[in-house]
């Protein structure tokens, strides 16, 4: 109950501070021109235009959500402390975990609300633009929106632990674009250097899998380009989908731990948290 | 008298810096007690430790039946906290603003919105709080404070920046709260305002309690000597009244009056040798030690004696 006080009076700022129109009119617009000039050089590939759309939007996904996400997330804590606001509302009859939860509730919302509408924008011009569309694609265009909104609700949780354990806001901001940069870029180029000098000699797929479930937007790759066979051909990841062992629902269940756990230590950080 | 505020023994260190140092005290229902020390004498860290915002290193904290810090905060209900330097969020309207802190604490929103009339916000109550002027935020923190009638109010320097009529209507509310049970503790710097309406003081220095007791008490313990101001007819300058005793610490003030430090117990007698007659007293001032005074006169003790 507390939370969702707390959550409902987050998302009203979010609404007030124009950063639910900015986020939605942002991912709409990127969305949008993928749909519409990514498919331009691979020509008019008629029932699979959907299918194409998915692969080259889950790629932006990973820059992008993780990116927004940490945005909203990482100054939750810290920043509502330097403000000042959070002495106050830790006076209030609620307990910490409450707070914790209703922002994370709130932020989510935020998040999801502006991913539904901008990428449901894009696959409502297609089909407005004349495309046939076939079931199996738009089952996987939604799982595509639900797992991003997943990849959103693990980097809010990140950025909520790094807001809970730093000292002020440039810290957490500078952690969070460090984070960032490890988890979207510098991982998997260091995983494919790895693999690409072993040779496949020493490393065996089991090793690659937990490296793959180390790494949450790794997981949501697999996850949207593995995951559906009308996709995966398109993707490139036809080979990686043969040799993983990792099922489409472990992968979820490794978003779903990426989310709880990051939540469950910020949640332990703040309480300890003296203002 | 029912204790609702119960502090034992208390220390809080941060690190190396010793905040508060085996504090105890009590308050009661119904009590008006202010809180005076310098800028890090402890009063903020007592406000949290009661809060439960933090934990104190040694001693126990009780409000209102509960261990604060423990996660007990069914009792923060009927708690009312206005931080220093109280902020907002700045993109909600003081009418939300408040209507969220009632939800909080399960009061009726309408009851909350209230307030915000009584504290001369009525108007601005539907612009955004970012637009609100320092005065004004703090009149919204005294609001949210006040919200379901708190039966223990904390309220940390609560008239800076409020314009004098509304520091009256302050504590006129707050001496309304106090006199229907609510313990009211309030730390200041406006010692002069404090002097007339609170029950009791209690004095910090470096985090160690000094001095605790309504102001009368206050003045028998430091024996402050009363200031006696006459004025004189036809004195010439730097001579002084004839009756007054050999020695007594006197001084002329800008030609016509005359000041006389007087002890205690010394002060009724200069008062009939000036009332006598055939004495030129044309007027007559007296002007017991103010709380200013004793506050000084309380930590010059305490630096002394550590």
């Amino acid at each position: 109950m507390n939370a969702l006080i707390i959550a409902r009076k987050e998302i009203h700022q979010a609404i007030r501070n124009r950063w639910v129109l900015a986020s939605t009119l942002l991912l709409a617009g990127l969305a949008l021109s993928l749909t519409f000039l990514g498919s331009a050089p691979t020509g008019t590939v008629g029932v699979r235009a959907l299918d194409v759309v998915i692969v080259s939007l889950s790629s932006l996904t990973i820059f992008l959500i993780p990116l927004i996400a940490l945005l909203i997330s990482h100054d939750a804590i810290v920043g509502d402390m330097e403000r000042g606001t959070m002495l106050l509302l830790l006076s209030y009859p609620v307990a910490r975990w409450q707070v914790l939860l209703g922002k994370f509730i709130g932020h989510l919302a935020v998040l999801a609300f502006a991913t539904c509408l901008g990428y449901g924008i894009a696959a409502a011009a297609l089909i407005a633009t004349g495309s046939r569309i076939g079931a199996d694609s738009l089952a996987a265009f939604a799982a595509m929106i639900g797992s991003s909104v997943l990849l959103g609700a693990v980097f809010v949780a990140i950025g909520y632990l790094v807001s809970s354990l730093v000292r002020d806001r440039g810290t957490a901001a500078g952690v969070c674009i460090g984070l960032w940069l490890l988890l979207v870029l510098i991982y998997d180029m260091a995983l494919l250097g790895v693999l690409a000098v072993d040779q496949g000699r020493s490393i065996s797929a089991a090793a690659v899998d937990a490296m793959l479930l180390l790494n949450p937007t790794d997981v949501y790759r697999l996850f949207n380009l593995t995951g559906f066979a009308n996709v995966s051909s398109f993707a490139g990841m036809a080979g990686l989908a043969q040799s993983t062992t990792l099922s489409a629902q472990g992968l979820l269940i490794a978003l779903l731990v990426w989310t709880c756990v990051p939540l469950g230590l910020a949640a332990a950080a703040f309480s300890r948290r003296e203002l | 008298m029912m204790t609702t505020v119960r502090i034992s023994e208390v220390t809080k260190d941060y690190g190396r810096v010793k905040a508060v140092r085996g504090a105890s005290f009590e308050l009661s229902q119904g009590e008006l007690v202010a809180l005076i020390g310098h800028n890090g004498a402890g009063k903020t860290t007592l406000m949290k430790l009661m809060l439960g915002l933090i934990r104190p290193t040694s001693g126990s904290v009780e409000v209102l039946g509960d261990n604060p810090a423990a996660g007990q905060f069914a009792g923060r209900r009927q708690l009312g906290y206005l931080p220093e330097n109280v902020s907002f969020d700045t993109a909600l309207t003081g009418r939300e603003t408040l209507a969220f802190y009632a939800r909080l604490k399960r009061e009726p929103i309408a009851g909350a919105l209230k307030l915000l009339d009584a504290v001369g916000l009525g108007d601005a109550s539907s612009r955004r709080v970012g637009t609100y002027s320092k005065g004004m935020r703090q009149r919204l923190g005294l609001a949210q404070a006040l919200i379901g009638h708190p039966r223990v109010l904390l309220l940390d320097e609560p008239t800076t920046g409020l314009d004098p009529e509304l520091r009256q209507t302050f504590y006129e509310v707050i001496q309304r709260l106090a006199a229907e049970g609510t313990t009211v503790l309030l730390s200041s710097h406006a010692l002069t305002e404090l002097e007339e309406r609170a029950g009791r003081v209690i004095i910090m220095n470096r985090g160690i309690k000094v001095a605790d007791g309504s102001i009368e008490r206050l003045r028998n313990i430091a024996r402050l000597p009363t200031k006696i101001r006459l004025k004189i007819a036809g004195l010439s300058p730097g001579e002084l009244p004839s009756w007054l005793p050999a020695g007594a610490p006197c001084r002329r003030l800008n030609g016509h009056f005359v000041e006389i430090d007087a002890e205690p117990d010394r002060k009724i007698e200069l008062l009939h040798s000036a009332t006598a007659s055939g004495t030129a007293v044309e007027d007559l001032d007296v002007i017991p030690p103010t709380l200013d005074e004793l506050y000084a006169h309380f930590l010059r003790q305490a630096e002394q004696t550590s």
